[in-house]
């Protein structure tokens, strides 16, 4: 495997970040997507939507402007921006399923050469495991993007021909952001359209397990 | 007419029978009915099946439950990093454990609250969720059946109640509750704050009175994350 500079988690969010259409309404999942917030361009406005009822999530709350009513998927206290609303967790996923978000980003195990998603659960971990709301926004979102990093630990490449991770929905990723590539899924196949400073072709070509057209 | 009001939280739950399929809201630390949990407790019902988004953080929400040993099956999204009680007795199989999908859980039990017999969704379509349910295609969409979700007892948070039952949320405390609140046969809240008749302005109400059975005030507990 190369050993150059990859784009950071930070990176990632920033370049996924521009995938964002001025005025969407979009949610942000777990790990990496979870950044992006804090990385908007400055001319752009989206709208947050928390899966626990909340449209309009602005930035985490400071220290001392904490309230534990006003958390978001992960918890975590956070504020509103103006126009925000509250509404019940049945319609929070009316919204992810029915179509209704622009943009949904998530984080990813695996991602195959048809969109299929594994991002909830590792083969043999210890535990009940947990599905939470990414079924529901992977099935529903009309764009998908997937951050995620192009490669394992260990090197094994995320982007599959088949998924060998449980799969959380078919045929649902629109465009998977990594820290080589941006890469859009076509009917036709993988198409490379960004590659990391540094990187060529024939690199990451070697680091992902199905053809980049 | 009847009087929704309970003067304590253990008369509230005080008939909650073993074996009762019980509905607990919150998600996040928010909206959790924790004084209701504790009485629960107290009381020592077994064999519960619990229908709530997860599992407890350490002995607090749910936790309790888990760590009394009082739940047999759980129908849950996300158990969560910290449902440590529940693991260890899922672990030694003492509980069992439907996943489902976050906004299928909440569309089940709609369900049973609308008197809608079953469904069809493309969530979970080819996933270990779709396992053992009917499948079809629908507008060239693969999809399957899910069927509503039952509770004897629905438990839930709400900031105020009317002396009718009109409730309140607060924030992002809303969550579950109102959905658990109309699924359940039974209703009982535990809320901030009891208010007149009249108070709570008919446009703001957001579970009619109609879904709750008791109400019992308590000052919210919360556990950090």
């Amino acid at each position: 495997m190369p050993d150059k500079p990859r784009l950071t988690r930070e990176e990632i969010a920033a370049r996924a970040a521009k995938e964002l259409p001025d005025g969407a309404y979009v949610n942000l999942g777990w790990g990496i997507p979870n950044l992006i917030a804090d990385y908007l361009p400055l001319d752009l406005t989206v709208f947050f939507h928390s899966e626990n009822g909340i449209l309009g999530m602005g930035r985490r709350a400071r220290a001392g402007e904490e309230d534990y009513d006003l958390v978001d998927a992960m918890k975590v206290p956070v504020t509103l921006t103006p126009g925000a609303s509250f509404f019940h967790q049945a319609d929070a996923h009316l919204m992810t399923r029915g179509g209704h978000l622009d943009v949904a980003v998530l984080g990813g195990f695996q991602v195959s050469e048809k969109g299929d998603l594994a991002n909830w659960k590792v083969p043999g971990a210890r535990g009940s495991g947990g599905i939470g709301g990414a079924m529901d926004i992977a099935a529903g979102a009309k764009v998908l993007i997937v951050c995620m990093e192009h490669t394992t630990k260990d090197g094994a490449p995320k982007i599959v021909k088949q998924c060998t991770y449980p799969l959380t929905a078919l045929a649902c990723v629109d465009i998977i952001v990594t820290d080589l590539a941006v890469i859009d899924v076509r009917p036709e196949g993988l198409l490379l359209r960004e590659m990391a400073p540094g990187w060529n072709r024939k690199e990451i070509q070697e680091l992902t397990g199905a053809p980049l057209l | 007419m009847k009087q929704k009001i309970f003067f304590s939280l253990d008369a509230a739950v005080a008939d909650v029978p073993d074996g009762a399929r019980i509905m607990f809201g919150g998600f996040g630390g928010a909206g959790f009915p924790n004084n209701l949990i504790q009485a629960l407790a107290r009381k020592g019902t077994k064999n519960i099946t619990a229908i709530s988004n997860n599992c407890g953080t350490r002995d607090g929400e749910l936790g309790l439950m888990f760590k009394n040993g009082q739940v047999r099956h759980v129908i849950a999204s996300f158990p969560g990093p910290h449902a440590n009680y529940f693991q260890e007795r899922f672990a030694a199989k003492e509980v069992t454990l439907e996943l489902v999908p976050q906004g299928i859980l909440c569309e089940r039990m709609r369900a049973a609250a609308a008197g809608i017999l079953g469904f069809y969704t493309t969530v979970g379509v080819g996933t270990e969720v779709a396992e053992g349910k009917e499948e079809r295609v629908i507008d060239t969409q693969r999809c399957i059946l899910e069927s509503p979700i039952h509770a004897d007892y629905a438990f839930i948070k709400a900031e105020k109640a009317d002396e009718l039952g009109n409730l309140t949320y607060r924030l992002a405390a809303r969550n579950f509750n109102p959905i658990m609140a109309m699924a359940a046969k039974t209703t009982i809240v535990e809320v901030e704050e009891i208010v007149p008749v009249g108070a709570i302005e008919p446009e703001n109400v957001i579970t009619p009175a109609i879904f709750v059975h008791r109400i019992v005030q308590a000052k919210g507990i919360r556990y950090a994350g």
